[in-house]
């Protein structure tokens, strides 16, 4: 499979801050690609060099075998970006925006039928004629996205799409991401919400402070973290636990206990066996996995110790 | 897609800048129009009957081709600053720098737009004038040619203070510091040669100067200076501008990080 976007020792320093120290990355084409890290990771600058609207100090980026710098416009023509601020022209309602944006990448009236597909499909046909200030907060991310699309970009970069928008919302801007994957796009997310992650993307980059601590399939990378969780209800509210299981729970309740397991150094066999041997009668249990959430803190906490 | 020049682009973003000003057009055309009149009638109501700038050339007549001139140069520059900054400021931009334009093109779409914008306000000034004033037409190209190159020239400057500018303020700061007293040293309201000799050297080096006794001659048929200086320094002014837009520009400078 050849790649999309290949992003190759990309350095960024802002005044004395080095946002970005020397990412190197490829996204395949075709994969549903996920970019995470806290705050001031550096996603956004990143993402913000993909599109030309920053420039490194060092490296390359192309976008489908096209220079972002030599080649910028048809790296450009190549990509659609959902910006993460809800950015807005308030002189035009929504399908003049959409047939400006258009326009700015060559497309004319033959673009038109296009631009009534996506109005419809992101809802927004009833709302065509109103102003961008009119709109409802979900209207504003739908637009944005509509105006990604307009000229049919091979890539589409999602950034954190979903920040601040409702459960409903954020649902049905998945579906649609989705449908977007499945219909030959590839796709690069930026999120905060790590379950949106999980659920979306196939693979996943994980940036702190300017440097990427992760890159791999999203099921190696939960499958990384050493610990998961084993959920168990006891027939009493036993007090006394043997010694060497107390630093292993995490919660303790009234007949219920979690405790953290190491993949390898920790048997569920072995544990049964121990609260066998102090009379602790188990009623139930079951295992929790770590979610990308754990992963990703784990990964961040190692890093900053180290 | 293989392409040098992205026409149609360039074209959308010039007609987005003029559909901009034109859907208000009662504060962009309208308004800087009457402001004009205005000046006129306290101008001419006070000074007409004493004053005569050049023989058988009375002060109202002297006036008028200055008082469009200035229009023309405030409000090109308001188009390009206004519109530039307040994109800046809503990120509004960010949907034209996502796109396949050059900086090249970006500059010619935003001068085509304070160009369309000064002429429109220059050719309003005219037409609500000419029912009351006796103003002649010297040379209609020639004053076609300065108000081109005024509006271009104060396009760009315009764009140079959106650029540079991070809140409304410093936009004020462009206009107040620079814009204003270049105009009040251009000879609008009477003749360089009339000021004490410091002043009117100072105003020599003002390309205000040159747009304004350009195009006055192209509708008194005289001016201050030689019509080819004027002609020779505007342009001058206008290219030297431009070029530094277009770099400003291709730096990426406050627009691109």
């Amino acid at each position: 499979m050849s790649n999309a976007v290949v992003i190759q020792n990309v350095h960024k320093t802002y005044r004395q801050v080095e946002a970005l120290k020397g990412i190197t990355l490829d996204i395949p084409q075709g994969s549903f690609f996920g970019l995470l890290g806290p705050n001031g990771a550096g996603k956004s600058t990143l993402i913000n060099i993909i599109a030309g609207l920053v420039r490194a100090n060092q490296g390359h980026i192309s976008v489908l075998g096209y220079d972002v710098v030599k080649d910028w416009r048809q790296a450009r023509f190549s990509l659609g970006i959902v910006p993460q601020e809800l950015v807005y022209d308030a002189f035009f309602n929504v399908r003049e925006m959409l047939k400006l944006q258009a326009g700015y990448f060559g497309l004319g009236k033959e673009n038109e039928p296009w631009i009534d597909e996506l109005l419809e499909t992101l809802s927004l046909t009833n709302k065509a004629n109103e102003s961008f200030l009119r709109l409802s907060g979900g209207m504003k991310r739908r637009l944005l996205i509509a105006l990604a699309l307009v000229h049919k970009p091979k890539v589409v970069v999602l950034d954190e799409p979903t920040a601040g928008v409702d459960v409903e919302l954020r649902q049905s801007l998945w579906q649609f991401a989705k449908k977007l994957h499945q219909a030959g796009h590839t796709i690069l997310l930026t999120t905060h919400y790590l379950e949106e992650a999980e659920a979306l993307c196939e693979k996943i980059a994980i940036l702190n402070h300017g440097e990427m601590i992760a890159l791999d399939q999203t099921k190696n990378l939960l499958a990384r973290h050493p610990y998961r969780w084993l959920y168990l209800d006891l027939k009493e509210d036993y007090q006394d636990f043997p010694l060497n299981l107390k630093d292993k729970i995490i919660t303790q309740k009234p007949q219920q206990l979690v405790l953290r397991l190491h993949r390898e150094q920790d048997s569920i066999v072995g544990i049964l066996e121990e609260l066998k041997k102090a009379n602790i009668e188990v009623v139930d249990l079951h295992t929790n996995e770590p979610s990308l959430e754990e992963v990703f803190i784990h990964l961040i906490n190692q890093e900053t110790s180290s | 897609m293989k392409y040098n020049i992205n026409w149609l682009g360039f074209y959308t973003l010039f007609v987005k800048e003029v559909w901009r000003f034109w859907k208000v057009a009662t504060q962009t055309i309208l308004a800087p129009v009457l402001n004009v009149l205005l000046y006129l009638i306290v101008f001419t109501s006070a000074l007409s009957q004493h004053v005569e700038i050049y023989p058988n050339v009375n002060y109202t007549v002297f006036l008028l081709p200055g008082l469009i001139m200035l229009a023309i140069l405030q409000n090109a520059f308001a188009n390009s600053s206004s519109s530039l900054f307040q994109a800046k400021q809503n990120a509004g931009i960010t949907f034209v720098l996502l796109a396949p334009i050059s900086s090249l093109e970006f500059y010619l779409a935003f001068i085509g737009a304070a160009i369309v914008r000064g002429l429109l306000v220059g050719i309003g000034v005219w037409i609500s004038v000419i029912f009351f004033v006796d103003l002649p037409f010297h040379n209609i190209g020639l004053a076609f040619f300065f108000a081109i190159i005024a509006s271009g020239l104060l396009g760009a400057f315009g764009l140079v203070s959106a650029i540079y500018s991070d809140k409304w303020d410093h936009i004020a700061a462009f206009q107040n510091f620079i814009i204003l007293p270049l105009t009040f040293l251009s000879g609008v309201f009477y003749l360089i040669r009339d000021l004490p000799p410091f002043w009117a050297k100072i105003s020599y080096f003002n390309p205000f100067f040159y747009l304004i006794d350009g195009f006055r001659y192209s509708f008194l048929g005289v001016s201050d200076m030689n019509l080819m200086v004027s002609i020779i320094f505007s342009s001058a002014a206008f290219i030297a501008i431009s070029i530094f837009t277009v770099w400003l520009l291709e730096t990426g400078y406050k627009l691109r990080g």
